[in-house]
């Protein structure tokens, strides 16, 4: 209720501000004049998987979802939580309940209110194994009582930790204390959905014909691989502070060919922007070629098991193969869009996390090039005794380029001389969780803005420790770190281990680079997550 | 006649169900599965998804599960990537896009093709006739994935004549550069064979002897030489046909009209078992069904032929 009472004072504020100005009416925005035309159109490469909230499982997937439904909480420009359909939620003294007060002014777009019902609907749905959600670990991720056991099979859907006690509370039980909990409902997994609409109309209900969804907008015109419209509702309780009228989608697979099309001025935003190409178009279109900081590392596994060769377990040879990896030429000549050279596996950007320092990133490339040829020697090979190494990467021009750059850097350094294998995605996939390679490519994106999302994964019991990493220390500073109440300090330490026994050279860590119209305001950049509402968005006209 | 069509027909069905088996074989060969990904899913919902998919049954049975329900419940199963839609969503919302601009370009590359062909051959070794090689040469060895981006550049971004790509319902603006791009190598195949195969006509005697008796050149071109010349055309017209219609990946690709091609690409990349298998039928059934109108052309065309 509080909360409500300062919002209103703000709007008032605003009012109060804008009418001082020359055009006192809501064509503004920032001071800015409001352009007639409110559509705005970005690109993807490929389609969504589902748009369904139970069932989305990638990132273009999940923007859409934000447009269409609205979850408990949003995230402001920066990435912090703030209200969404609950207005303000409560802490149990044990910090095992979450009481959530939904706002009352919430309506389905055929008119129906969104009650709490719907939301402990839309969750045990994604827990349920019929639904089969990809994302049903998110629900175990969260700790959602009883989570685990339904998706095992164990116990039923039914049975899940979330109640509705009125049609505007709703009380989530955790097996676990979560310190970040609120951040974890603004992920599009939580979102509700329409009961009464899912029962009635069964799997096709996200079909623009029979669509019902709580967002600021509403689905219109669905064409598959295609295009995809949605249009601003009505029925949104916050209509009025929505600016865009359409938001459009377009899918083209070809990157060069989406350049060429936002050039034709077809496109507001493009997803990215082709290897090599920012430089230049940074210098062309200043304004317009952005680039911004991701939650991604790309890097490369050793294979640490058994069966691998030799050399893969000898820790030196590992550090030495690290060391000579000239991560500026990567980043600056190879891909040169504003990836940041990366000497551990953590990004920078993530919250909460200070890149520890590790010996080789205050070193030159000369000074690791030295200490490279040593531990290579130290550890027995040389021209008398060559190295060979295999490099396995999927199939794509970037990571070609890059398996060929630092295969030259490990010639040129340490005489190693390097086959390259590629493989197509699926092939590449089983090979590398099957261990059948010396180093392999991968990138990983985390989940949540938190370092574990990352370093779990060199847990030893991490399904996706494709390294086959194993280190007590690592797994117990790992476990000890859930419950810390700042888990900094091992995470720093996890770090440092990471550093000392090499099981991946961490190469770079991602920056997302597109194209954006600069008519179009209010994106936000300063979102790591890079989580967008169209509702933040707004075009303003041309001067 | 109808004996030949109907054991022509019978003689399909065996032909689609080796088709499928084979096809199923191939797919579980590849390495990989639908629901792999740079970050694999936890077991118990790989488990979940799987089972709810019939993953979980031996092979022969999901193989003949997947018949069953084609045979008796005309239902090609949902779409393993694309969880919102069945294999039907997908083919009724893609291939007509691709038979749209398949249809077109067919159109285009037969009459362009067989008027230079007629042209070349007819005025051989002339001015006209090296030209009309050089096009079909130059269009042959031009591939269309060339062709698209260039394309768009023209006629988008300099001329700003056309859109850049999408597909927008078939609008007529939105399928001028996916004909152009997808008939050029068609129509100088077509070209060549009309051509090659007119010369040979026109060599024969009983062309000859419609010259002596003096007929016009026209007259023998349309009403004697063109059936004849026609022949060979029209056996490699059947296959490029279903090639036509059924996409293609760079035009779908290039210009985003969500034809079938892109996905029959993509499920393949994806292991998308049951769209692959889905548009695999559809082109094995497209096939078999204009290649027995090619035949039943060629009895028409040339009374020589009977079945």
């Amino acid at each position: 209720m509080k909360l409500k009472t300062v919002l209103n004072a703000s709007a008032a504020t605003a009012l109060v501000f804008a009418a001082g100005m020359a055009f006192a009416d809501d064509h503004m925005v920032d001071g800015m004049t409001l352009s007639d035309n409110q559509t705005f159109t970005y690109q993807t490469i490929d389609d969504s998987p589902s748009i369904d909230p139970g069932l989305v499982e990638d990132v273009e997937g999940s923007a859409v979802v934000r447009d269409l439904f609205e979850g408990l909480m949003n995230q402001d420009a920066e990435g912090n939580p703030i209200p969404g359909v609950a207005t303000s939620y409560d802490v149990s003294d044990d910090k095992l309940t979450y009481t959530f007060h939904l706002r009352d002014d919430a309506v389905w777009s055929d008119g129906e209110p969104v009650t709490a019902s719907d939301f402990v609907y839309a969750w045990k749905r994604v827990a349920n194994p019929e639904t089969a959600s990809p994302y049903a670990w998110y629900m175990e991720l969260m700790s959602v009582e009883n989570a685990s056991s339904i998706i095992a099979g164990e116990a039923e859907a039914d049975t899940l930790g979330v109640e509705a006690t009125d049609d505007h509370t709703l009380v989530v039980h955790l097996s676990q204390p979560l310190p970040y909990f609120p951040e974890m409902v603004t992920h599009t997994t939580t979102f509700p959905v329409p009961e009464h609409v899912v029962e009635e109309v069964g799997a096709s209900w996200m079909n623009p014909e029979t669509f019902v969804g709580n967002g600021a907008y509403v689905l219109t015109e669905y064409t598959p691989q295609e295009r995809m419209v949605r249009v601003k509702s009505d029925t949104y309780w916050d209509a009025e502070n929505v600016h865009l009228t359409e938001v459009v989608r377009l899918v083209v697979n070809d990157e060069n060919q989406a350049l060429t099309r936002w050039q034709a001025g077809e496109i507001d935003k493009t997803e990215t922007i082709p290897t090599g190409q920012y430089p230049s178009l940074s210098q062309e279109y200043p304004e317009q070629a952005v680039s911004v900081p991701q939650l991604c590392s790309y890097y490369y596994n050793f294979n640490l098991r058994d069966d691998a060769p030799e050399w893969a377990q000898d820790v030196r040879v590992r550090q030495a193969l690290s060391l000579a990896v000239d991560r500026d030429i990567i980043t600056e000549n190879v891909l040169g869009a504003g990836q940041i050279p990366a000497y551990t596996f953590t990004p920078g950007a993530t919250a909460g996390f200070e890149v520890p320092e590790v010996e080789a990133a205050s070193m030159t490339q000369e000074e690791r090039n030295e200490k490279a040829k040593a531990l290579l020697e130290e550890a027995g090979y040389g021209s008398d005794n060559p190295l060979t190494v295999e490099i396995l990467y999927n199939t794509s021009e970037a990571h070609k380029t890059i398996a060929i750059a630092i295969s030259q850097m490990w010639k040129q350094t340490l005489g190693i001389e390097t086959t390259l294998g590629n493989m197509e995605w699926q092939t590449f996939l089983e090979a590398r969780g099957n261990g059948d390679f010396e180093v392999s490519r991968a990138g990983w994106c985390g989940d949540y803005n938190e370092a574990s999302t990352f370093l779990d994964l060199m847990a030893s019991s991490s399904g996706y420790n494709d390294a086959a990493y194993m280190n007590d220390e690592v797994d117990s500073l790992l476990a000890e770190a859930k419950t810390m109440e700042d888990p900094t300090e091992n995470y720093t330490r996890i770090e440092e281990i990471v550093d000392e026994e090499a099981p991946v050279i961490p190469i770079y860590h991602y920056a997302a680079a597109f194209m954006l119209d600069d008519t179009i305001k209010g994106w936000p950049l300063d979102n790591v997550q890079q989580t967008w509402y169209s509702r933040q968005l707004y075009r303003v006209a041309e001067e | 006649m109808f004996a030949f069509i109907i054991r022509r027909l019978a003689v399909a069905i065996p032909t689609i169900l080796v088709l499928v088996v084979l096809s199923y074989i191939l797919m579980f060969a590849a390495p990989g599965g639908p629901f792999n990904a740079e970050r694999p899913l936890p077991p118990n919902v790989l488990e979940n998804i799987e089972a709810r998919y019939g993953l979980d049954q031996p092979y022969w049975k999901q193989i003949y599960d997947y018949l069953v329900n084609i045979v008796f419940h005309f239902d090609f199963g949902p779409s393993f990537k694309y969880r919102d839609r069945t294999v039907s969503d997908i083919i009724t919302q893609g291939f007509p896009v691709t038979l749209t601009y398949g249809f077109w370009s067919f159109v285009v590359a037969v009459i362009v093709g067989v008027s230079l062909g007629i042209a070349a051959a007819v005025k051989h070794n002339s001015i006209l006739d090296y030209f009309a090689v050089g096009v079909s040469i130059g269009a042959q060895s031009l591939p269309n994935f060339v062709m698209a981006p260039v394309l768009v550049l023209v006629f988008t971004l300099w001329l700003g004549w056309l859109p850049g790509g999408g597909w927008n319902g078939g609008e007529w603006q939105f399928v001028v550069m996916p004909v152009i791009a997808l008939s050029t190598s068609y129509m100088a195949s077509i070209a060549r064979i009309t051509r090659s195969s007119m010369l040979e006509v026109l060599n024969a005697g009983f062309i000859r002897t419609a010259r002596a008796k003096g007929l016009p050149m026209k007259r023998i071109i349309f009403r004697h030489a063109l059936k004849p010349a026609i022949l060979p055309v029209l056996s490699y017209l059947g296959p490029a046909f279903v090639m036509m219609i059924t996409g293609s990946v760079i035009v779908d690709s290039y210009f985003s009209t969500g034809g079938i091609g892109q996905f029959f690409v993509n499920a393949a990349f994806n292991r998308d078992y049951s769209v692959m298998m889905g548009i695999t039928i559809l082109m094995g059934v497209l096939t078999i069904v204009f290649n027995l109108v090619v035949d039943l052309l060629y009895a028409w065309i040339d009374p020589k032929i009977r079945y």
